[in-house]
C-alpha cells in the first residue's frame, strides 16, 4: 500500500513539474499578453495541484497535512484574481484582446 | 450570529494549524485575538453574505468535483497547445452571458473561468463577463452556458 | 526524488525570467512575476521537503498571500502611479 502511494505521489510530483516547465514554456512561446495568461493559469491550477497533491501524499497525516491544503486553497482563492487584475488592467491600459489588431506580436516574437 | 460563531470556529481552526501547539497560553491568546477580530469586524459590518459567504459551502463542495475535472480536461488542451511543433491559436475574446443573482455568485463564475486554463474573465459586468479565450471552441462551450447553470444551482443552495 | 522536482521547478522559474527581461509591456512582466511568485511559494514547500525541515511551509503560506498582495500593488501603482493617497 506504502509503495502505491509512494508511486503516485512520485507520478503527481513529476507530471506537476512538468507542468510548470510546460507553462514556463507557454509564457515564453506564446506570442502576446492575453495568450501569455492561459501559460500562467496552467500553473496556477494544474502545476501546483499536482504538486500539493504528490507533498499530501508524502506527509504523514496531520498538522502539515492541514498546512498543504491551506497552501492550495490560499493559491487556489488569490491566483484567479491576479490572473483577472492582469487582464483587466491591460484591457484598460489599450491592449486589445482580438488578435486580428496587435500589434505586439510582432516584438514579442523577435 | 450564526455567521460570527462560524467564522470564529474557521479563524480558531487556522490558528491551531498555523501554531500546531496545545500549550494553553497559546490557545488562550488565539481565542482572545479570534472573539477581538470577530468582534471588530462586526462593528465594521463586514459579516454578512459577501464578507464571509458560508451559505455558499454546501453548494460549493457540491460543484468542486465538476471543475476539477474541467480543469484537469483544459489542463491537457492548453498543455497541448503549447507543446505542439506548430502553433496553431485561434484566440479570441467575447463576451458570456452571466445570470447570477448575486454579487458573491458573479465572483464564483468569474473565478471559475479563470481557474479554467484557456479561458480568462477580463471584466466583469453584473449580467455578463468578457471572457479571452486561448481557442474558439473554449468559447464556444462557455456560451452554451452549462457552467452558468452550474453556479447559480450553488447560490440557490440555501 | 524531490531533487528532480525542485530541478524542474528551478527551470520553470529561469524560463519565467526570460518573459520578465524581454517584456515587452509592463503587464508581460507582471504577469510573469506572478507566476514566478507561484511557483517559488512551491520550491519553498518542496526545500522543506528535500531539507527535511517541515516549518518551511509556514513561510511557503506567508509568500503565497505576499505574491497575491504585491502582484495587485504592482499593477496599482502602474496604473495610477500611487499606492492611496495622492503624491
Amino acid at each position: 500500500m506504502s509503495v502505491l502511494l509512494d508511486v503516485v505521489s512520485w507520478v503527481a510530483l513529476v507530471a506537476g513539474g512538468l507542468l510548470m516547465v510546460t507553462s514556463a514554456l507557454g509564457m515564453v512561446r506564446l506570442p502576446d499578453l492575453f495568450t501569455r495568461l492561459h501559460a500562467g493559469s496552467l500553473a496556477d491550477t494544474g502545476g501546483v495541484g499536482l504538486i500539493l497533491l504528490g507533498l499530501v501524499l508524502q506527509t504523514e497525516p496531520g498538522l502539515n497535512t492541514l498546512k498543504l491544503l491551506l497552501i492550495g486553497f490560499v493559491l487556489f482563492l488569490t491566483t484567479p484574481a491576479a490572473s483577472h487584475a492582469v487582464g483587466h488592467a491591460a484591457l484598460l491600459g489599450g491592449l486589445s484582446p482580438d488578435p486580428e489588431d496587435t500589434d505586439d506580436s510582432q516584438s514579442a516574437g523577435s | 450570529m450564526g455567521r460570527m460563531i462560524s467564522l470564529a470556529v474557521v479563524l480558531l481552526g487556522v490558528w491551531f494549524i498555523l501554531s500546531g501547539s496545545t500549550d494553553p497560553f497559546l490557545l488562550a491568546s488565539g481565542v482572545v485575538s479570534v472573539l477581538l477580530v470577530v468582534i471588530i469586524a462586526h462593528r465594521m459590518g463586514m459579516i454578512d453574505e459577501e464578507g464571509f459567504p458560508i451559505q455558499l459551502l454546501g453548494g460549493l463542495i457540491l460543484y468542486l468535483p465538476w471543475l476539477v475535472c474541467q480543469i484537469a480536461l483544459a489542463n491537457l488542451a492548453v498543455a497541448r497547445t503549447i507543446l505542439a511543433p506548430v502553433m496553431r491559436i485561434d484566440a479570441g475574446s467575447a463576451w458570456v452571458p452571466a445570470s447570477q443573482k448575486t454579487p458573491i455568485g458573479l465572483v464564483v463564475f468569474a473565478n471559475s473561468i479563470t481557474l479554467t486554463p484557456g479561458t480568462v474573465s477580463l471584466s466583469v459586468l453584473e449580467d455578463r463577463i468578457h471572457v479571452h479565450a486561448l481557442s474558439r471552441k473554449g468559447l464556444e462551450d462557455l456560451r452554451q452556458g452549462d457552467m452558468d447553470r452550474r453556479v447559480c444551482a450553488v447560490e440557490g443552495r440555501r | 526524488m524531490f531533487m528532480a522536482v525542485t530541478a524542474l521547478l528551478v527551470a520553470a522559474m529561469a524560463m519565467t525570467l526570460v518573459r520578465v527581461v524581454r517584456g515587452p509591456t509592463p503587464y508581460d512582466r507582471i504577469l510573469a512575476v506572478n507566476v514566478h511568485g507561484t511557483m517559488t511559494v512551491l520550491l519553498i514547500a518542496v526545500t522543506g521537503y528535500l531539507t527535511d525541515r517541515p516549518d518551511f511551509l509556514d513561510l511557503s503560506i506567508a509568500y503565497a498571500l505576499l505574491n497575491f498582495v504585491g502582484t495587485l500593488a504592482a499593477l496599482k501603482y502602474f496604473r495610477f502611479g500611487h499606492l492611496g493617497d495622492e503624491p
